[in-house]
């Protein structure tokens, strides 16, 4: 389904990104974790190409691409391959002059051309099952933080994206709204939708992950089912990670 | 008796060049304002863009033109118009030169402010766009654009402001407008204090009702943001 190999990046002569293979399958829910600075969210942000990444390929569904230094991709196949991927931001990002319903009409209609009408019930549809139908007429700042991410789910989705891209999407919220977000990704995931999560919580880590990847200074360090990594980490770095979040 | 005499006079002075400044106003400082606006406005939108444009060379045009016409007076600008042009075998009516001179001046000054808006907005802003999978083009025009037109309407509307006081330069290269006729009948008259009393009046009243309509203008489109 997602097939990315041997990714490199790097941001004025510092290597972020140093050699990353992931092969994702369809339905997977995969969580990334590890300290900040290892390059989590460069990665999550190369798979959807807001980053370009200086060297290896990635593989969406029928989709490839390849990197090379010095090569831009033409701007049709960018957005093309950015179509198949959803992505949820630590900052929401919604449009603050649309309403939630339109925020989540908004790519159908200028992106796929979807009729406004078929936009609409889809748009609606997707906002109770994240549970906001009687909020789709609000403006973004009318809504709570939690609200306001959940529309973002709901857009990404919106889409009918090969794979969702998580960036740590509840980092920003207060803590009595974390709850809300996290139910409508476990339920996305039970669902069957690909899941690729940075997240710093660790219970949604155990609970909904196939796959916790462990990430530190560029690489993946180590990956396994959450059991593997939570209780038997075979890395001393993700042991010394994990031991001081619980410490914390 | 000297003085309700006096006063009888001035009164009916007022009262006779009142209808011939206002009606100047309306054929020449009202649509000198407007035309020199929607031009200037996208003089000003395409400058700005060009400004933000990956192409070197777009971005240097854009940003050379604005250098010089911000950094030079109006009035000279406006002299070299209409005064210098000749020299070089163009010549130009008045309110063509003050239109032109007053579009590009307008121009400069729009571009920075909208320059300033787009740049204002969020780079999340973009990226939520993109990642949906809009064009550059698109998340322009419908995600970018619109937010940036309720960062700029005030500075604008200062701008246009400015504006309608500034197109009494161009009495100066002789365009019959608001302030030319003022000084026409003062000379005639003998009355310079109480006619330029009276022509700014005038302008005060266009203003004030621009005051108006700009703060109408920006409660529309403040409605669906946060304060």
């Amino acid at each position: 389904m997602i097939a990315i190999h041997d990714l490199h990046k790097a941001f004025k002569g510092h290597e972020v990104l140093k050699g990353i293979d992931l092969t994702v399958k369809k339905g997977e829910t995969v969580v990334i974790i590890g300290p900040s600075g290892s390059g989590k969210t460069t990665f999550l942000r190369c798979i959807n190409l807001l980053e370009f990444p200086d060297s290896g390929s990635i593989q969406i569904g029928d989709r490839a691409l390849t990197f090379q230094p010095g090569i831009r991709h033409r701007s049709k196949e960018v957005t093309a391959f950015r179509q198949r991927t959803g992505m949820v931001f630590q900052g929401y990002n919604l449009f603050p002059h649309r309403t939630a319903l339109e925020n989540v009409m908004e790519g159908q209609i200028v992106v796929l051309k979807r009729p406004k009408e078929e936009a609409r019930e889809i748009a609606m549809d997707l906002l109770r099952k994240v549970g906001l139908e009687a909020h789709a007429d609000k403006y973004p700042h009318q809504l709570s933080g939690g609200q306001e991410q959940r529309v973002g789910i709901a857009r990404a989705m919106a889409m009918n994206p090969d794979v969702i891209l998580f960036d740590e999407p509840t980092s920003a919220l207060d803590p009595e709204l974390v709850g809300e977000v996290l139910k409508v990704m476990k339920d996305l995931a039970n669902e069957g939708m690909t899941m690729i999560v940075v997240t710093h919580e660790m219970r949604f880590a155990r609970e909904v992950a196939d796959r916790v990847i462990f990430m530190d200074d560029g690489r993946i360090v180590e990956q396994g089912t959450p059991e593997d990594i939570f209780d038997c980490a075979q890395n001393q770095r993700t042991r010394q990670f994990l031991r001081r979040l619980t410490e914390a | 008796m000297f003085f309700s005499d006096r006063a009888t006079q001035v009164w009916h002075l007022l009262l006779d060049s009142f209808w011939p400044l206002l009606k100047a106003g309306i054929v020449f400082t009202i649509p000198l304002t407007l035309i020199t606006f929607i031009l200037g406005l996208i003089l000003g939108f395409f400058t700005a863009i060009a400004r933000l444009s990956k192409f070197k060379a777009l971005a240097a045009i854009a940003r050379f033109y604005v250098w010089i016409f911000r950094g030079t007076p109006l009035l000279v600008q406006l002299f070299i118009l209409y005064y210098g042009l000749p020299s070089i075998g163009i010549l130009l009516n008045p309110f063509l030169a003050a239109v032109i001179g007053f579009s590009l001046n307008v121009g400069a000054y729009a571009s920075e402010i909208i320059r300033a808006a787009i740049q204002s907005i969020d780079r999340g802003q973009w990226e939520a766009a993109y990642a949906i999978g809009m064009t550059k083009r698109q998340a322009m025009w419908r995600i970018i654009m619109p937010q940036a037109v309720r960062v700029a309407i005030p500075p604008l509307g200062n701008s246009f402001i400015a504006l309608v006081k500034d197109t009494s330069l161009a009495a100066t290269i002789t365009v019959g407008d608001l302030f030319r006729k003022a000084q026409e009948i003062a000379a005639e008259r003998y009355e310079p204090f109480w006619l330029y009393i009276e022509a700014a009046f005038i302008y005060l009243i266009f203003c004030s009702v621009l005051n108006v309509m700009q703060a109408q203008m920006e409660k529309r489109v403040d409605r669906h943001v946060a304060k």
